[in-house]
């Protein structure tokens, strides 16, 4: 159910006063000690971050793609490492479970991810299966009244903390291609699922990610999400492709945070007795900057108003992902440009989130892989 | 316990530079600023939260009701309060430009004989008129016990007293005061032990400053009531004690900052120019 203006401005104003307050302050010590304190994850809950994505009838808030995507301009404010907690509950985690789990798997789950006391990951990339993703190696074969589970998944979000992986691997081991995929819900603790290293990154750190590796891990039945076969890959590409435009509205967000410090620094900063905001070449930047993290904001809630009225967006979302992730990098480079020296120096913050929002352009689907949906839809529509 | 907590809005705080006076020098103007719960309430809606809930259960003890006087818009910064967890609202509507402090202290009396709450918690002033004076007329036209400054409050007697302390300028005041009474509250009411209810354990530590509404509380407070009336309806006496009849802005300020090379010679500035000691 759609809210109405006020409680909507409420929500965006509840979430900015949290971020600014709470987190920004925090930044630079989360970067420090690659961790973002269990007190802010605990906070966090309370409010609901959690559960944007959840139907209020699993506990959730159940927010529409506009309302979800307001949240996520103002979680864009700060580093992403904190919206990292929450994305894959919010994103990649649950969405598969509430777009295909059963009745039973919506209910054992989908309260505890919207609450935040399991944290939800999705595991679909392998050490031969990136962009390719359905060039799968890992299996779950059959054995009675479970499934036992043999492979590697890489680089995924939040497995040092995960409660619940969505797994996904391959119940017909003949099977080539997308085909044969199916996805697993697999609570983390149970004998054969172990963890490698956390990943060492080029930014983004407090986020964390590492290898999944099941060795003879053993799931019951129940497991298989959805109760068939065979339908993972689909699933898997339902749940990234609901979460393109949450990447695109937290980049979008990211901008504008970079677009106000450069905008506040160039007004202090003089050089030639003047702020260097009043030369053409600096305006220059800040002008490109401001008139494309405007239409990347533009072009996600028209998108986000398209889903809500029921229409398929997924090449809207494609391109939205692709433009405001590729987007932030630019607008993250002036940044780093228009403070000068500061601006590779890391107290000043910016070249953090230079490296920080490297990223956004590389998972959940690649630029490439972007245009490679965008150029597919256009091609299918047309024939 | 059921406590009733008033509440205005105010001027962003952090905007008062924006603030404005109207040509004539007759009256504030506030176009396009934006609108916030006067911090010392806020506190002390957090407060009564406080008091009214087992935070290690997450139960609910007692009745919360938030009432603002003022424009029909005022119902929002009400609903704010909703969200943070109070149970339902009472606002009286009344053009800002009628109101000072008595009608206020008067129209509180009439509404706290129809509530007939256990204790009114209020902040000790607002931050835009700085008046600092509802709370001790409220106490005075009851005629009930008064506490006011409080920094923290236990409660006693199984809810029929509050122990509270209150901050002065050589210390801390200790002050035990009867249920029914009226306890306006200063900032530190809002560190993390500032409040013992007896349901809480009192080893809980709560996050510094007035909670953060959850998203869900946001979205359950358009549900919950608020009850509307005008003003003339509470039957109390409207006429104002006082008027303003000028403002003014302060100065502009004409301070300007230079660096000096040494302790020295900053002493030498302190003293010989801006003659400071
Ligand atoms: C920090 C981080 C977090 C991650 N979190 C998760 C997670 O939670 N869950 C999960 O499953 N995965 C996760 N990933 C994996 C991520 O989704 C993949 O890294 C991504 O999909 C790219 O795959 P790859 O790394 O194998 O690169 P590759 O697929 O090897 O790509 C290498 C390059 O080739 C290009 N390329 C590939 N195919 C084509 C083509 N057909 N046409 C043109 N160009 C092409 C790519 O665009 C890229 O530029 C994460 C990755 C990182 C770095």
């Amino acid at each position: 159910m759609a809210l109405d203006n006020e409680s909507l401005d409420q929500l965006i104003k509840g979430v900015r006063r949290f971020v600014k307050e709470r987190l920004v302050p925090l930044e630079a010590q989360v970067a420090e000690t690659d961790e973002v304190p269990s007190e802010i994850i605990r906070e966090m809950g309370e409010m609901g971050l959690f559960g944007m994505s959840v139907p209020e009838q699993y506990g959730g808030l159940g927010l529409n793609a506009e309302e979800e995507m307001a949240i996520a301009f103002e979680m864009g404010q700060t580093s992403p490492a904190f919206r990292s907690k929450i994305g894959t509950n919010v994103g990649i985690g649950s969405q598969g479970i509430v777009l295909d789990g059963t009745e039973e798997q919506k209910e054992k789950y989908l309260p505890k991810i919207a609450s935040g006391e399991i944290i939800a990951s999705f595991a679909l990339t392998e050490p031969d299966a990136g962009s390719d993703a359905g060039a799968q190696k890992t299996t779950a074969i059959r054995d009675g009244d479970s499934y036992i589970l043999n492979g590697t998944k890489r680089f995924i979000t939040n497995a040092p903390e995960a409660g619940l992986f969505t797994v996904f691997a391959r119940t017909d081991p003949q099977s080539k291609g997308t085909k044969g995929v199916s996805a697993f819900l697999v609570e983390s603790g149970v004998p054969g699922l172990s963890l490698g290293k956390n990943d060492v990154k080029m930014g983004q750190r407090g986020a964390h990610t590492c290898d999944v590796i099941f060795d003879d891990c053993r799931v019951p039945a129940s497991a298989l999400l959805g109760g068939v076969e065979g339908q993972g890959f689909k699933t898997a590409m339902k749940t990234l492709d609901r979460g393109r435009l949450h990447i695109a509205a937290v980049c979008t967000g990211i901008a504008e945070r970079l677009i106000r410090d450069s905008l506040a620094y160039a007004m202090e900063r003089k050089q030639f007795g003047r702020p260097i905001a009043e030369f053409q070449l600096i305006q220059d930047m800040l002008a490109q900057s401001r008139t494309e993290a405007y239409a990347a904001r533009c072009m996600v809630m028209e998108t986000a108003k398209k889903r809500d009225a029921g229409e398929n967006v997924s090449t809207e979302a494609s391109c939205c992902k692709l433009f405001c992730t590729e987007m932030v990098g630019r607008v993250a480079d002036r940044a780093v440009q228009i403070y000068g020296g500061a601006g590779y120096v890391a107290e000043y913050g910016i070249e953090r989130f230079y490296r920080d929002v490297r990223l956004f352009r590389l998972y959940e689907g690649t630029s490439e892989i972007q245009k490679l949906v965008i150029a597919r839809n256009m091609i299918r529509g047309a024939s | 316990m059921k406590i009733l907590v008033p509440l205005k809005r105010v001027c962003d705080p952090d905007n008062a530079n924006k603030v404005k006076v109207s040509g004539d020098g007759k009256a504030v103007t506030s176009e396009g600023l934006e609108w916030k719960p006067n911090p010392f309430d806020e506190y002390a809606v957090e407060a009564a939260l406080r008091l009214n809930e087992n935070a290690a259960k997450n139960e609910k003890l007692g009745e919360i009701v938030v009432c603002s006087i003022g424009v029909a818009d005022v119902a929002q910064t009400i609903r704010q309060a909703l969200a943070m967890g109070a149970d339902r609202g009472i606002l009286v509507t009344a053009d800002d430009g009628a109101l000072e402090s008595t009608v206020v202290a008067r129209a509180l009396k009439a509404l706290v004989e129809k509530e007939k709450p256990d204790l009114v918690l209020m902040g000790k002033q607002t931050v835009d008129g700085d008046s600092n004076a509802v709370g001790q007329m409220l106490a005075e036209m009851l005629g009930w016990p008064m506490a006011t400054f409080v920094a923290s409050i236990s409660t006693s007697d199984g809810g029929k007293s509050l122990n509270v302390k209150r901050e002065v300028d050589m210390g801390v005041v200790t002050l035990k005061v009867t249920t029914p009474a009226v306890v306006t509250v200063d900032l530190r009411i809002v560190s993390p032990e500032a409040v013992k209810n007896g349901a809480t354990p009192d080893s809980h530590k709560y996050n510094e400053g007035p909670r953060y509404a959850s998203l869900k509380g946001i979205m359950q407070a358009k549900k919950k009531k608020i009850d509307q009336l005008e003003l003339p309806a509470l039957g109390s006496d409207a006429t104002p004690a006082t008027t303003y009849p000028r403002f003014e802005l302060p100065p502009a300020r004409s301070g300007s900052c230079t660096f000096v090379e040494s302790v020295d010679a900053l002493v030498d500035k302190l003293k010989n120019q801006a003659k400071a000691f």
